[in-house]
C-alpha cells in the first residue's frame, strides 16, 4: 500500500495518519487483527445473548429491557479501551508496574474477605461499589498471577543467565501464586481456584520449568482437590454439583435441574437454532443464570449447531493465534504471559461450555467475552491487549 | 511457519508449546463433538422434550348432563358444592413449599393438617392413597363438603391463603324427585380406570383423569352423550409454571341432557306400590310351605304400548344412588355387591328372569292357532291330564268342559294347553324326533321375542330362556357329567331327577312339552320381554324395543335429537287371533283370574285387559306374575316368592292404572287427578341457559291425616317385631327405621338371591375400581367444574344442570 501512486497523501511532505499507521512496520501493521475480530464477534454476539436471555427476566432488569444489553456492551468498551491502553503502555512497560498491580489485586481478594464483600450464587467472591455496579477481584488475580510468575520465572533467562528457570525461581514464582489462590479458595470460589491452578500449570509448562515441578504440580492439584473435598471446605452446594454432574437425573427438579434445563434448550436448537429471541427455553427462563454463565446455551437453543459452532470457532481462532504469538514472540516473558492467557481460555472455555453440555460438572465461571459481567470482560480484554502487545513489541519477521 | 525468528528459547518451551496448542485444539474439538451429539443426532429428542417443558394443560371438566323425567324433571343432576383446592404450583413457590398455608387451611376446614398434605401430594407408585393422579397443574380438591362459612373465611382472607381456592362446583345429585329413587335405571357413575384413559386415548371421546364415567343403567347406556367434553386449555408456561402465553384453547362444552319417558310420579308410585305390595305378601301364609311368603326381590314396568317408551321401571330391593356420589365407601360397596345384600344393584326389571307361568300362556295360544288348531276349540279343559302314568294337573285342580282357547286364557286352564302342546310333541315324532321337526310352540316363543334381548337401551340385559331342543342339547352336554356323578336311580328325588337327565336329559320328553307350555319347567322370561310382548297385543302387533331414552337435548336446548321408538318384529299372529287374545284377556280382568282385583273397574272407557300367573320354583315359592294393558299402557309385574298373580302382585298394579288414569277405588274417573290419562308426547323445554321449566311433585302416598297414621302406627305394633324389616314413613323420603343403617332407600332384605333352577344369579355390572377404602371423598378430584362462562355461584336459582 505505501508507495502507491493512487494515494493522493504521497503528494504531501508528510505521510497522512492512515498511511503512518498502515505502513510498514507500523503499530496496526503488527497487531493480531484475527484475534481483535474474533474478540469483538464474541462479543456482539454475547451482547445479543444476554438480550434475549434477560429481556423477559423483569425481576432482574428492573423493567428495562435493554438493561443487561446496554451494560454488555457498556463493558465491551470499557474493555476494548483497556486493552488499547495496555497495548499504549506495552507490555514491557507493564512488566515494571508488575508488583504495584500483583500487590492492588491481593489487596481487593483480601476486602472480599471483610464485610465489603458479597455473597452471589453461593460464592463470596464480590465487591459490591454501589450503583449496581460490583467488582468481582478474582478476575484480576488471574492477570496478576500471570504477570507476576512470568516475571519471576523469565527474568534469569531473558538476561540470558540460564535456559530455564531455576528451583528457587520455581519456587518463589509458586508461593507467589499461592498467596491469592489460598484467598480465593477460602471465599470459596472454586472455579476460580480451579482456573488458577491451570493457569499456574500453564505458566510453568511455557516457562520451560523442569518437568519434575510439572508433574509435582498435577500431583499436588490431585491431592489438593481430595484434601478439600476431605476438609470440607467445599459447601454444600459446590458437593451437589459434582453429585449432579456424575448423575444429571438424581434430582431433576434440584440440583440436577441446572444441567438438565441447560442441556434441553441446547440439544433443542437443532442444526439452525430456533432464530434469535424465539428460544421457549429461553423465553421461559428454564436455565438459571442464563446471561452470565449459562450464556451458551442461548447461542445453543436460538442459533443452533450454527451459531454456538461459531462461537467455538471464535474461542479457537483466539486461542490460535495467541498459540502464535506464545512461538513467536523473542523473549520468555512475552511467552510465558501468551501461555499463562491461554491455559486460562482455554480453560476457561472448556469448562464454562463443557458444563452446559453436560461434560463437565458445574462451575460458576463465564464464558470469556460472551458472558454477561463487567470484571471478566474487563479481564479478557487486557489479556488480549497483552497479548496484542507482546506481538506488537516483537521484531518483525524478516 | 518458514522462517521462524530468533527467539532464544530452548526447544524444550517449544515442544510445549506445541503440546498446549495440541490439547487446546483438542478441547475445542471435543466441544464441538459433543454440541454434535446433542442439537444434530439427539436434537429431536430434546426439542421434543422442551415443548414438554413449557406446555402445560388446564383442563375444565365439562357438567354432566341431567336425566330428565318425561316432563322435564330432574331425576339425575348436578347440585354445587363448595370445593376447597389448592393449586399446587403456587404452593410450592414458597419457602416452605406451602406447608404454613396447609397446616392453616386444615385449622379451617377442621381436617388434620397431615391429612390436606397428603391430598396435594402427587401419587407415584410409592405414594399411597390419598394422594393427587391428575395434572400437577390442575387445582387440587381438599374437600368438597366446604361450608358457607368455611368458605367465606377462606375467601374473604384470600391473602393469608395464597393459592387456595373455594369454589362452587358442580357434583352429581341422584335428586329422587317425589321419592322416585329411579336407582336401577339411573345407574351410577365412578371414576375413570387408566386402562379405560389408554383405550379412549385415540378416540373422538378421549378420557380425562379427573372423568367421572357411567358404570351401569342409562349413565353408562348414554355415557358419552351426557359427559360433554372437557375443555383444555394449552398455557405456555415458564420455569415457575407461570403463563407466559396461551397456546390453544378449546372450551368445555357441557354434557347433553337425556330426557327419559320415565315420569317420577309414576316411578313414584311403583316403587312405593311394589314395596307395599311385597311387605304385604309377607304377612300372607303361603299354604305349600306352611310359612310366610318371603317376596325377596320384585319389579314393576309400565311402558307406552304404543311406543315402548317405558314411563317406570321399577326393581326391589333398591338402593340409594347417591351412594357412589364421590367415591363410594368400602362399607357400603359391601352393602350393595356382598353375599348378604341379596344384590340391589340388579335391574330386575331387566336382570331378573323366572318361569313366566300363566303369563306366558298367550304364547302357546298364538302357536296353536298357527299350527292348524281352530281358536274356538273346543277343547276339553279336565282337572287333570296324564302322559305314561305321569299326572299333570290344573292349578287348583278344577275342570271346565270343553272350552275355547279364548276361555282357556281367561280361566287359566292348564290341561287345554297341556293336551295340545303334546299333541305337537307327537306330531313332531315324539321320543324318536323327526328329522325336522314343526316346533310350532317353540318357534312361536322366539318369534314373540323370548329367549333373546328386546334391545331396551340399557345395558346388560339378559335373554332368559326357551328350553327348545337346541338348548336341550347344549345344556345337557354341559351337565351331563355332574347328573350322572350325582344321579341315582331310585334315590331321593333330587337324585332320581339328576338320573333321569344323565340318561335323557339332551332329549325333549312328553314331560317338558307339557311344562313348557305353561311357562314353567326350564321357560325363563324377564318382565321387560313380557311388558314388551302385552304392550304389541295392545298395539295391534309391533313389538317395539323398549326404549328408556327419549331425546338427547343439548345443554343450552338448541339441538333435540329424538330417539324414536324402533320395532323389532311383529307378533305372529294374524289381526283376527289378535282380536280373539285381546277379548279373552278382557274377560280375565272381567270374569277371569283378575276379575276380583278389577271390581269396579270403569271398563266401558278404559277396557283393561290382564293375565295372572303363578310360577313354580323347585324350592322355593311360587312366583307372582300379573301383566296387564289398557289401548295406552302395558303394566306387568312380578314378585319372587310373593304367591299367586292376583293374589300378591295385582293390587298393585291396579293403584298404578287407578293412580294414570284419576280413577278412585269405586270406579269414578276424576280427570283432574289423572297423572298420565294418556303418554307425555312433549318433550320439556330447556331454555337456552339450560335451565329447565320442571313441574312441582307432590308426594306419593298423599300426606295422612293424624288419625289415618295412629291406626297405620297401631297396626305397625301388632305386627310384631321382626315382621317388617323396611317400613317407610309415608311423605318423607323413604325414611328409615328399624335394624336398616345403610344409606336412605337400601332395602335390606336378607332372603336368597333370585336364582332359578339350573339358571345362573346374574352378576351385576361389575364396577371397575369404585371401591373408596377411605370413606369417600377420593376422586372426588376434579368435580365437575362450572364452565368459566358460568358464573361461580348461582345455586339460589334452580337449574338443572
Amino acid at each position: 500500500m505505501t508507495g502507491n501512486s493512487f494515494s493522493v497523501s504521497g503528494y504531501g511532505p508528510e505521510r497522512s495518519g492512515w498511511t503512518r499507521l498502515f505502513a510498514r512496520d507500523s503499530l496496526a501493521r503488527r497487531l493480531d487483527w484475527p484475534i481483535l475480530f474474533s474478540a469483538i464477534a464474541l462479543s456482539l454476539i454475547g451482547a445479543a445473548l444476554v438480550y434475549s436471555a434477560t429481556r423477559n427476566r423483569t425481576e432482574l432488569n428492573q423493567g428495562d429491557p435493554y438493561y443487561f444489553l446496554l451494560r454488555h456492551l457498556l463493558n465491551t468498551g470499557i474493555g476494548f479501551a483497556l486493552m488499547i491502553g495496555t497495548v499504549w503502555l506495552g507490555h514491557r512497560t507493564l512488566r515494571t508496574a508488575v508488583p504495584i498491580l500483583y500487590g492492588i489485586s491481593v489487596v481487593l481478594i483480601l476486602l472480599v474477605l471483610t464485610p465489603l464483600g458479597a455473597t452471589i450464587n453461593g460464592a463470596h467472591a464480590w465487591i459490591v461499589i454501589g450503583g449496581g455496579f460490583s467488582l468481582q477481584p478474582s478476575e484480576f488475580v488471574k492477570i496478576t498471577i500471570i504477570l507476576g510468575m512470568a516475571m519471576l520465572l523469565a527474568a534469569r533467562v531473558d538476561a540470558g543467565d540460564k535456559p530455564h528457570p531455576d528451583h528457587r525461581t520455581v519456587v518463589q514464582a509458586l508461593g507467589l501464586a499461592a498467596v491469592p489462590i489460598l484467598i480465593v479458595l477460602l471465599m470459596p470460589d472454586l472455579g476460580s481456584v480451579m482456573v488458577m491452578v491451570v493457569i499456574v500449570l500453564g505458566v510453568l509448562l511455557t516457562s520451560g520449568a523442569s518437568n519434575r515441578w510439572i508433574f509435582g504440580l498435577i500431583g499436588t492439584g490431585a491431592i489438593g482437590a481430595i484434601a478439600v473435598w476431605q476438609l470440607g471446605v467445599l459447601d454444600e452446594y459446590q458437593i451437589n454439583r459434582f453429585a449432579a454432574f456424575a448423575n444429571p437425573e438424581l434430582d431433576p427438579a434440584g440440583v440436577g435441574y441446572n444441567t438438565n434445563q441447560a442441556r434441553i434448550a441446547i440439544g433443542s436448537g437443532g442444526l439452525l437454532g430456533t432464530g434469535l429471541f424465539k428460544g421457549s427455553q429461553t423465553t421461559g427462563q428454564f436455565v438459571p443464570e442464563q446471561q452470565t454463565d449459562f450464556v451458551f446455551t442461548v447461542a445453543g437453543e436460538e442459533l443452533g449447531f450454527v451459531g454456538a459452532g461459531l462461537i467455538i470457532l471464535l474461542l479457537g481462532v483466539v486461542l490460535w493465534r495467541a498459540c502464535r504469538i506464545a512461538r513467536e514472540t523473542t523473549e520468555l516473558y512475552g511467552t510465558i504471559v501468551a501461555g499463562g492467557i491461554i491455559a486460562w481460555f482455554a480453560f476457561q472455555a472448556f469448562e464454562n461450555i463443557g458444563m452446559t453440555l453436560g461434560i463437565m460438572p458445574v462451575a460458576g465461571l463465564p464464558l470469556p467475552f460472551v458472558s454477561y459481567g463487567g470484571s471478566s470482560m474487563f479481564a479478557v480484554w487486557v489479556a488480549v491487549g497483552l497479548l496484542q502487545s507482546i506481538r506488537v513489541e516483537r521484531p518483525m519477521s524478516a | 511457519m518458514t522462517n521462524i525468528p530468533e527467539t532464544g528459547r530452548t526447544p524444550r518451551v517449544q515442544i510445549r508449546l506445541v503440546i498446549i496448542q495440541i490439547l487446546v485444539f483438542s478441547l475445542l474439538g471435543t466441544l464441538g463433538g459433543r454440541l454434535w451429539y446433542l442439537q444434530i443426532r439427539e436434537g429431536d429428542a430434546y426439542a421434543k422434550e422442551a415443548s414438554g417443558n413449557h406446555v402445560q394443560q388446564v383442563v375444565q371438566p365439562a357438567v354432566r348432563g341431567s336425566i330428565l323425567d318425561a316432563r322435564g324433571v330432574p331425576i339425575a343432576d348436578n347440585e354445587t358444592r363448595l370445593v376447597v383446592s389448592a393449586s399446587r404450583t403456587e404452593l410450592l413457590r414458597m419457602d416452605d413449599d406451602g406447608k404454613a398455608i396447609l397446616t392453616k387451611l386444615a385449622g379451617v376446614l377442621g381436617m388434620k393438617p397431615q391429612e390436606v398434605m397428603d391430598k396435594v401430594r402427587l401419587c407415584d407408585s410409592k405414594t399411597p392413597q390419598p394422594c393427587w393422579n391428575g395434572s400437577p397443574y390442575q387445582p387440587i380438591p381438599i374437600t368438597d363438603e366446604a361450608t358457607a362459612k368455611q368458605a367465606l373465611q377462606i375467601r374473604e382472607r384470600s391473602e393469608d391463603f395464597p393459592g387456595i381456592t373455594a369454589e362452587p362446583q358442580a357434583v352429581r345429585r341422584y335428586a329422587s324427585p317425589g321419592g322416585a329413587n329411579t336407582a336401577q335405571v339411573l345407574g351410577y357413575l365412578s371414576p375413570v380406570t387408566d386402562e379405560e384413559i389408554t383405550k379412549a386415548q385415540d378416540t373422538d371421546s378421549p378420557y380425562l383423569r379427573s372423568d367421572q364415567v357411567g358404570r351401569s343403567g342409562l349413565e353408562r347406556q348414554y355415557d358419552k352423550e351426557l359427559r360433554g367434553k372437557a375443555g383444555v386449555t394449552r398455557y405456555e408456561v415458564d420455569n415457575l409454571g407461570r403463563v407466559i402465553g396461551e397456546a390453544e384453547a378449546d372450551p368445555a362444552r357441557p354434557g347433553a341432557n337425556l330426557v327419559t319417558s320415565i315420569d317420577a310420579r309414576v316411578q313414584r308410585i311403583a316403587e312405593y306400590e311394589l314395596n307395599e305390595a311385597m311387605k304385604e305378601a309377607r304377612k300372607q301364609m303361603d299354604r305349600n310351605t306352611g310359612t310366610h311368603y318371603k317376596a325377596d326381590s320384585g319389579a314393576v314396568v309400565v311402558m307406552e304400548a304404543k311406543t315402548g317408551r317405558v314411563v317406570a321401571m321399577a326393581s326391589n330391593p333398591d338402593y340409594d344412588p347417591n351412594a357412589w356420589v364421590g367415591g363410594i365407601s368400602a362399607k357400603d360397596y359391601a352393602k350393595l355387591t356382598g353375599k348378604k345384600s341379596n344384590y340391589p344393584l340388579l335391574n330386575r326389571a331387566i336382570q331378573g328372569q323366572s318361569a313366566p307361568g300363566s303369563v306366558f300362556k298367550v304364547v302357546p295360544t298364538a302357536a296353536a292357532v298357527n299350527a292348524g288348531y281352530s281358536f274356538n276349540g273346543p277343547y276339553e279343559c279336565s282337572s287333570s291330564y296324564s302322559i305314561g302314568g305321569q299326572v299333570f294337573k290344573n292349578f287348583e285342580s278344577k275342570g271346565y268342559g270343553a272350552i275355547s282357547l279364548g276361555r282357556a286364557l281367561e280361566v287359566s286352564c292348564d290341561t287345554v294347553f297341556y293336551r295340545l302342546s303334546h299333541e305337537e310333541w307327537k306330531r313332531d315324532g315324539g321320543t324318536k324326533p323327526k328329522k325336522n321337526p314343526k316346533d310350532w310352540f317353540y318357534k312361536t316363543a322366539h318369534q314373540f321375542g323370548l329367549g333373546a334381548e328386546t334391545g331396551i337401551d340399557l345395558p346388560n340385559e339378559v335373554t332368559g330362556r326357551i328350553p327348545d331342543r337346541k338348548w336341550k342339547q347344549d345344556y345337557w352336554k354341559a351337565n351331563k357329567d355332574a347328573w350322572c356323578k350325582y344321579g341315582k336311580k331310585g334315590g331321593t328325588y333330587a337324585e332320581q331327577i339328576a338320573y333321569e337327565n344323565c340318561l335323557e336329559g339332551n332329549r325333549m320328553r312328553a314331560g317338558d312339552s307339557v311344562n313348557y307350555s305353561i311357562g314353567q319347567g326350564d321357560t325363563l322370561v324377564t318382565p321387560i320381554q313380557m311388558a314388551t310382548i302385552y304392550a304389541a297385543i295392545s298395539n295391534g302387533g309391533t313389538l317395539y324395543d323398549p326404549t328408556v331414552g327419549k331425546a338427547v337435548i343439548s345443554a343450552d336446548g338448541k339441538h333435540v335429537q329424538e330417539i324414536a321408538p324402533k320395532s323389532h318384529g311383529k307378533l305372529p299372529m294374524t289381526k283376527q287371533t289378535r282380536d280373539e287374545i285381546d277379548q279373552a284377556l278382557e274377560g280375565v280382568a272381567t270374569r277371569g283370574t283378575a276379575a276380583w282385583r278389577f271390581q269396579g273397574w270403569p271398563q266401558d272407557e278404559i277396557p283393561m285387559h290382564a293375565k295372572t300367573g303363578t310360577a313354580e320354583v323347585y324350592g322355593k315359592q311360587t312366583t307372582s306374575w300379573f301383566t296387564t294393558y289398557t289401548k295406552d299402557y302395558a303394566i306387568v309385574m312380578t314378585i319372587s316368592q310373593g304367591g299367586t298373580g292376583s293374589g300378591a302382585s295385582a293390587p298393585a298394579v291396579r293403584k298404578l292404572y287407578n293412580a294414570l288414569y284419576g280413577v278412585s277405588e269405586d270406579g269414578k274417573i276424576d280427570k283432574r287427578k289423572a297423572l298420565l290419562p294418556t303418554p307425555q308426547k312433549k318433550l320439556p323445554k330447556i331454555e337456552s341457559d339450560g335451565s329447565i321449566d320442571a313441574p312441582k311433585l307432590d308426594t306419593y302416598p298423599p300426606k295422612k291425616t293424624k288419625e289415618e297414621q295412629a291406626a297405620e302406627d297401631a297396626q305397625t305394633l301388632a305386627a310384631g317385631p321382626g315382621a317388617l324389616p323396611v317400613s317407610y314413613a309415608p311423605g318423607t323420603e323413604g325414611a328409615v327405621t328399624a335394624p336398616v343403617t345403610g344409606p336412605v332407600g337400601t332395602a335390606a332384605f336378607t332372603a336368597a338371591v333370585v336364582t332359578e333352577p339350573g339358571a345362573r344369579p346374574v352378576a351385576p355390572d361389575e364396577p371397575a375400581a369404585i371401591v373408596s377404602t377411605r370413606g369417600g371423598g377420593g376422586n372426588r378430584a376434579a368435580r365437575r367444574r362450572t364452565g368459566p362462562g358460568t358464573p361461580g355461584g348461582a345455586p339460589t336459582r334452580r337449574r338443572s344442570r
